[in-house]
């Protein structure tokens, strides 16, 4: 299943709905690393708040996107990780560390607004 | 009364023509039957006597004597239903309604099991009063008589010390839950106190709390005061540590104070990584940093005043 990624103003946003195959995240990662330059987008939200489970694939294609469109010139942000799934992540010792999380969209969208502000400067 | 009484003397006749035979399970239910009749009959006289002997030996103290009364007409029938029909399910659950009213007046274990005994005392007088004369009918009866009455004592303790037990569990329930409370001091910022030893259970639930009150509360930042925490061993402290990461994936961030020189030693010494860990020294600084990463300042009323003047 592909995942929708809308455009909202500078932001790509990837709502991820259902629970996804390699596959499926290998293609949203080519996607998201396209995406950012055709659109010279400054920030990438992916929303998994859909997800009950983050294995160790999951947890390092999400990483790999955020340092693919950090050198593309976009910060991403991970939001609505459940709190259940946040420490089964932990206790399995995948913590995405260096990759920006928020509670959810608007928390997601605030932080990339704040990001901007600081360098403002576009690709 | 004298019309009632009338069949049933042929059948205390028969008894005792019988009374040399091995007592059989069928002696054994009519024997019972005919004490419960007895006991029907002599109800209020029984009833009074045993509520006067509760009363004498300064049992339930803490009832009136009409509450007293009420409670041991019940009791009373339904000792006299559990001898007739040998089943003591109602009897228990009565006994449990009776514990839950009665334990938050601070009724004694040895208060209830009093009580039944005394009953089962003033039952067995009436008995040896009504069959003096015959020795061995009085013998089978006391046999039929006592193992229902050791059961029906036996049944109303474990019911009293059950429900005890249950309400001991509830509220350690209600103190675990309120061990580790998060409490939401300004927008998007919670604290969470935390006193006494920490152990896998109150951890566990440490970090259950705290991720779903950064949920709840949509917290940013989370203030973990442990200045008094005693003690912590390497588990907790890995736990910990995950509880903070944890929280980071949630978008938050957690900041620890009040570490004790001991327990800071002790992470020190098992090399928990405190990298990703923010600490301060206490729970004033942690809030003024909290704040501060939240974008607030406080600042005194007076300045304001000056300022803008």
């Amino acid at each position: 299943m592909d995942v929708p990624i809308l455009k909202q103003s500078r932001y790509l946003i990837a709502s991820i709905q259902s629970a996804l195959s390699d596959e499926d995240l290998l293609r949203l990662r080519d996607a998201l690393a396209d995406l950012v330059g055709r659109h010279r987008a400054r920030g990438v939200i992916i929303d998994v708040t859909a997800l009950d489970v983050l294995d160790s694939f999951a947890t390092r294609t999400l990483r790999a996107i955020a340092y693919t469109t950090k050198l593309r010139g976009a910060e991403t942000v991970i939001v609505g990780i459940q709190p259940d799934v946040a420490f089964a992540m932990v206790q399995l010792g995948l913590t995405l560390e260096d990759v920006p999380t928020s509670l959810d969209l608007e928390e997601g969208l605030a932080f990339l607004d704040q990001q901007l502000e600081e360098s403002p400067a576009g690709p | 009364m004298a019309t009632k009484q009338t069949p049933l003397m042929p059948r205390e006749e028969e008894l005792i023509s019988s009374s040399t035979a091995e007592p059989t399970l069928e002696s054994t239910t009519a024997l019972l039957r005919e004490l419960v009749s007895i006991l029907r009959e002599n109800r209020t006289e029984l009833r009074q006597e045993w509520a006067r002997r509760i009363t004498e030996s300064r049992l339930l103290t803490a009832m009136t004597r009409e509450e007293v009364f009420a409670e041991a007409t019940t009791v009373y029938d339904n000792y006299v239903a559990v001898l007739e029909t040998g089943s003591v399910e109602a009897l228990q659950n009565y006994a449990r309604d009776l514990s839950e009213r009665i334990i938050p007046r601070g009724v004694e274990t040895q208060e209830v099991l009093g009580v039944v005994l005394l009953l089962r005392d003033v039952l067995a007088r009436a008995l040896f009063k009504k069959y003096q004369l015959n020795f061995d009918l009085l013998n089978q009866v006391l046999d039929a008589y006592e193992p229902a009455a050791n059961r029906i004592a036996n049944t109303v303790a474990v019911g009293f010390v059950q429900e005890r037990e249950r309400i001991i569990r509830q509220q350690q329930e209600a103190i675990r839950e309120l061990s580790t409370p998060v409490l939401r001091v300004r927008e998007r910022l919670l604290i969470l106190p935390i006193i006494g030893l920490i152990d896998q259970q109150r951890a566990r639930q440490l970090t259950e709390q705290l991720l779903r009150g950064i949920r709840e509360n949509r917290g940013k930042v989370a203030v973990m005061d442990i200045t008094g925490v005693p003690a912590i061993d390497s588990p907790i402290a890995n736990r910990l540590v995950q509880t903070v990461e944890a929280a980071r994936l949630l978008g938050a961030t957690v900041i620890v104070t009040g570490l004790s020189p001991e327990i800071a030693q002790t992470l020190v010494t098992i090399g928990v990584e405190l990298g990703k860990m923010n600490t301060v020294g206490d729970l004033q600084g942690g809030i003024e940093l909290a704040e501060r990463l939240l974008g607030y300042k406080v600042v005194p009323v007076e300045d304001v005043a000056s300022r803008s003047r």
